[in-house]
């Protein structure tokens, strides 16, 4: 739909131009509410464009289904969430009309005017206070049927599951001053603090800088017009509108939700800002009486920003109940527009107000004495909520000052990177605003140590008298997001729950969409006059981030994990490698058919791409005692060219991982990790080093992503490495199992040989500076093409070394499987002085009550009991299976099992349950390895 | 987010860190009993107050330092290598 260049009328209570309108009259668009057309200017709120054509009910309320018209005209507005298109929850009266916008009400089955749902308000009884808590719970049975039932009341938009995702981004900020909130005080504050050297960022929740200005008189908008300018022309200042600070967390860490920006659906600003200015002025607060809900009755800020923000009539016939100069502006900007002002009731000289009439619309207002008024629009102006959030997450609860009838912060115990100016500190006229943020403003910059600034005496605004109006004799909303009224917290108190952080909770008063901001008070109020304590001393409930709604989008961004490749991974991705997510590591998972790579290593010669094993270079005279410390096993007497096998404990005596370590020179060793394992053992290495033994000389340097490293495994692999051509000589007597040597391989310096075996096949576990690994790799398996030269992967090795018994850290053992369990008997060595883990594992092996970890073969060979089946003994769980495969190489199932002791002797029967709850028989083989148990293989 | 203030590299986002746990002093491994050991692996002080913690600069220099940290202010003091 194109935007048509026409004055063309936008409804019948759309008012002649009005001074500080910012809608363009120019331009008129069109746009969908429940199927229909509607005409708005640019610059129209979705709500203020229908509210325009006279519209009045924008949604059903959350419990009841009670119809909501406009309440703030802000973006808290209650009644005013939308779906516009496939986005739920937009608030109406913040997001902007544009053209062709397709806008419909949320939850109003079966339509926004007929409500069969508004049953519910005579069905109060079964959603009272803590319903959620007490009612279609019971019998359980029939939770289906009420889930049923319940889902079609769920006050929310329709999320649709193919919607296209849109993009958002983060990013992060230092300025010197963040400002949050763009009022007079704030634009005051941001130029003040940017004069003085500071930059500063500005951040307007509104579409427009100004705060209250925007909706006032000929002298604030002459003010507003100043200050726009101002901010616009001092350098330093970057403004951020439709933009909100959220949180602001330890150290002034802020976060911002940016939402206009050209191509990015929202961003996340994570803001470091040295001093934090809080001034978001004050929000008005509803007043509670029967009828407080119905659509018509409104804050007189929302009925003066419709006049003057959007030149909406927000009715015909008023009445005003007034309790301070906002009520006194809004009776006056009523009147110029010509609504009807039929009666102002002042409770600054005792007028009162009993309760509201009409259902889809006002009809009268009724005073004491029963005198009734009828009307279409009441408009209150009862009191006051400082939105003191971000002042709360800094650590400050600010205080009820009866006097004021709000919540006062004390900057005194602010911390020193947060300050808070104006309408929030207390009240003045427009320039006692502007000059206490200009004072603040100059001291935030001060603070942030930008220069040119002089220390500022902070002024103090005046908290002049304002009465305490809260309800009246009569129940209303008080939640108007949650539908709780008053009835529901006096109950809640009856109930018990006479503490707010209790009542909020269960009745989920200020817990809804406005976060707070318009109930808070009111909620603390009446839990006060229920509990006959004071509103002081009842306290408030505690302000948590987000100050206003985030979308998980915002919170999310994009997805820029980072993933690692080998050097080979360009070759894995041509020969169709299935990917396994291994950490950060992307591998190859097989290449088609793991059986047949595995059946290629034990016949012939297999290549798998081992890069991501974690390698540690460690130099220096006292390795060996770091060895000896890490490894529960001994490496006093390892000779240059020697490799070992070691497990590391916890001080737990947990095994944290195992690998091999072998001994390049006399002060030089290689250690291997497991590739999960990589980084915790390198902290761990480095904290045994710099906070146990300083004085040690060892110097660590990871290289796991300095090399490729490939495993060559199978009968021919010395044959395969040989025909690469190297200087190292191959000859097994020369180069037995368990040593490493190092040389040029196919012409690549540099490279690290060792023989070792998780395979169970003779084997060479080759590292080559990583540049040349897919080089390597490409010509071991052209060069052994004739030798079955195969390439396989992590399942090929998974079942390879579960055929061999080899356990997996992680996978077999753990965070209860000490050394013992995990059969390391051999490996642990208690006579050493010390390592980590000795002291559990000497303990360990004296109760000797633990599991152990053995070979297990299903009685029947086809079978292959899931890794998690439980092994059972007496009706009691007395075990678990850890691995288990088919093994190609013994056609039969094969598996590995931790059991009870009183199961580990071989040859005894287990009782293996399946997932399906069959059962079936196994039996504890001889030892952990299902094939070659002697190993003969490896050594040849 | 806490500003952790290495003494390496300055002051640096918390998510450069890993928490190496409250400081402690390892009991000798041979004459330790079950009680004593234990109190060491598993029982922290956790105060209300001042606490002294180990830190680690993964994202950093990684290298372990001992702070002084108010526990409910998140104020740092007396940063030092950690030995």
């Amino acid at each position: 739909m194109s935007m048509h260049k026409s004055a063309g009328d936008t409804g019948r209570m759309r008012l002649a131009p009005q001074p500080g309108e910012v809608i363009d009259r120019d331009h008129t668009i069109s746009f969908g509410w429940n199927g229909s057309q509607y005409p708005a200017h640019p610059g129209d709120t979705i709500i203020s464009a229908l509210a325009a054509a006279g519209e009045r009910v924008f949604s059903r309320s959350y419990k009841y289904h009670r119809p909501r018209g406009v309440l703030t005209a802000s973006y808290l507005d209650p009644g005013c969430t939308v779906q516009v298109g496939d986005e739920p929850n937009v608030r109406g009266a913040h997001r902007l009309v544009e053209a062709g916008m397709d806008v419909r009400s949320q939850n109003t089955w079966p339509s926004l005017r007929f409500d069969v749902k508004a049953v519910n308000g005579l069905a109060g009884r079964f959603l009272s206070a803590g319903f959620y808590y007490k009612t279609f719970i019971k019998p359980e049975r029939l939770w289906p049927a009420y889930e049923k039932v319940l889902r079609r009341f769920v006050h929310a938009g329709e999320v649709f599951p193919d919607t296209p995702r849109g993009y958002y981004d983060k990013r992060f900020a230092h300025p010197d001053v963040l400002v949050a909130g763009a009022g007079p005080a704030g634009m005051a504050a941001a130029v003040a603090a940017a004069r003085a050297g500071a930059e500063v960022m500005l951040v307007e929740e509104e579409h427009h800088l100004g705060g209250h200005l925007r909706w006032g008189d000929k002298a604030d908008l002459a003010l507003l017009a100043e200050l726009t300018g101002l901010v616009a022309n001092t350098p330093g200042i970057e403004v951020l509108t439709d933009s909100v600070v959220i949180g602001r967390y330890d150290d002034n860490w802020v976060g911002v939700v940016q939402r206009n920006l050209p191509n990015v659906t929202e961003r996340l600003i994570k803001a470091r800002a040295k001093t934090l200015v809080v001034a978001p002025g004050l929000v008005e607060r509803p007043y509670v009486f029967e009828g407080n809900d119905i659509p018509g009755v409104m804050l007189a800020t929302a009925a003066r920003r419709l006049i003057n923000l959007y030149a909406v009539k927000p009715g015909q016939r008023a009445v005003v109940f007034t309790a301070n100069t906002e009520g006194d502006a809004a009776v006056a900007d009523l009147e110029r527009v010509g609504v009807d002002v039929v009666r102002v009731e002042d409770a600054r000289r005792g007028g009162r107000l009993i309760r509201a009439h009409g259902r889809t619309n006002l009809r009268a207002v009724e005073f004491a004495c029963s005198s009734r008024v009828d009307c279409d629009l009441l408009v209150t102006a009862t009191g006051w909520t400082a939105p003191t959030s971000l002042l709360n997450m800094s650590g400050h609860d600010a205080a009820y000052a009866p006097g004021a009838a709000r919540f006062l912060p004390d900057q005194s115990r602010l911390p020193p990177g947060v300050l808070a100016a104006g309408g929030i500190t207390g009240d003045g006229r427009s320039d006692q605003l502007v000059a206490h943020g200009d004072a603040v403003g100059q001291e935030a910059a001060r603070r942030a140590g930008a220069s040119g600034a002089d220390t500022a005496l902070l002024p103090a605004l005046a908290v002049p008298e304002h009465p305490q109006l809260f309800r009246a004799h009569t129940h209303g909303m008080v939640d108007f997001s949650e539908d709780v009224s008053s009835k529901d917290l006096h109950a809640a108190v009856k109930e018990g729950y006479d503490s707010v952080e209790l009542a909020k909770r269960y009745t989920t008063a200020t817990m809804g969409a406005a976060q707070g901001k318009l109930e808070t008070v009111n909620t603390v109020a009446i839990v006060a006059e229920a509990s006959g304590r004071t509103v002081a001393a009842t306290g408030s409930t505690t302000w948590r981030p987000p100050y206003a709604p985030v979308t998980l989008g915002a919170l999310a961004g994009r997805s820029l994990e980072p993933v690692r490749h080998s050097p080979m991974q360009a070759w894995h991705d041509a020969h169709r490698a299935v990917p396994l997510v291994a950490g950060q590591w992307i591998r190859p998972e097989h290449y088609g058919d793991p059986d047949a790579e595995v059946r290629a290593v034990r016949s012939g010669v297999g290549i798998i791409d081992v890069t991501p094993i974690g390698k540690l270079d460690l130099r220096g005279p006292d390795v060996p005692k770091l060895l000896n410390l890490l490894y529960v096993n001994k490496w006093s007497k390892l000779d240059v060219g020697r490799v070992r096998y070691g497990v590391m404990c916890a001080e737990d005596g947990v095994v944290l991982d195992d690998g091999v370590t072998g001994r390049l020179g006399a002060e030089h060793y290689l250690m291997s990790t497991t590739s999960s394992g990589a980084a915790t053992v390198w902290e761990w290495v480095e904290n045994w080093l710099q906070t146990e033994h300083p004085d040690w000389q060892v110097h660590v340097t990871p290289v796991t992503t300095a090399y490729a490293s490939i495993n060559v495994a199978g009968p021919r692999s010395r044959e395969l490495i040989g025909r690469l051509g190297t200087d190292i000589d191959l000859d097994p007597e020369a180069f037995p199992y368990l040593h490493v040597r190092t040389g040029t391989v196919l012409g690549v310096a540099g490279c690290v040989l060792w023989r070792i075996g998780f395979t169970g096949e003779l084997s060479y576990e080759l590292h080559v500076p990583a540049g040349h690994g897919l080089h390597v790799w490409e010509r071991l398996l052209t060069d052994g093409a004739d030798l079955g030269a195969t390439a396989f992967g992590v399942e090929g090795q998974r079942i390879l070394r579960l055929e061999k018994g080899h356990f997996i850290v992680g996978q077999d053992t753990d965070g209860l499987t000490q050394a013992y369990t995990a059969g390391l008997d051999w490996a642990v060595k208690l006579d050493k002085v010390d390592f980590a883990g000795k002291t559990e594992l000497k303990w360990q092996r004296e109760r000797a009550n633990h599991p152990r970890l053995v070979g297990v073969q299903p009685v029947d060979v086809e079978v292959v009991p899931p890794e998690a089946s439980q092994i059972l003994l007496g009706g009691q769980i007395a075990g678990r299976i850890t691995s288990s495969r088919m093994s190609p190489t013994l056609g039969r199932a094969i598996c590995l099992a931790q059991v009870d002791p009183r199961l580990a002797r071989p040859g005894t029967r287990l009782r293996v349950r399946l997932p399906d709850g069959t059962d079936i028989a196994a039996e504890v083989t001889e030892h952990q390895a299902h094939f070659d148990p002697e190993g003969a293989r490896q050594r040849v | 987010m806490m500003i952790v203030p290495c003494p390496w590299c300055g002051p640096r986002n918390v998510s450069e860190f890993r928490f190496a746990g409250e400081t402690r002093v390892r009991p000798d491994p041979d004459t330790a009993t079950p009680e004593q050991w234990r109190r060491y692996l598993y029982v922290h002080s956790n105060p209300a107050g001042w606490t002294r913690e180990s830190w680690y600069h993964g994202a950093g220099c990684r290298r372990y330092f001992s702070v002084e940290r108010h526990t409910t202010s998140h104020e740092i003091r007396t940063v030092g290598a950690d030995q």
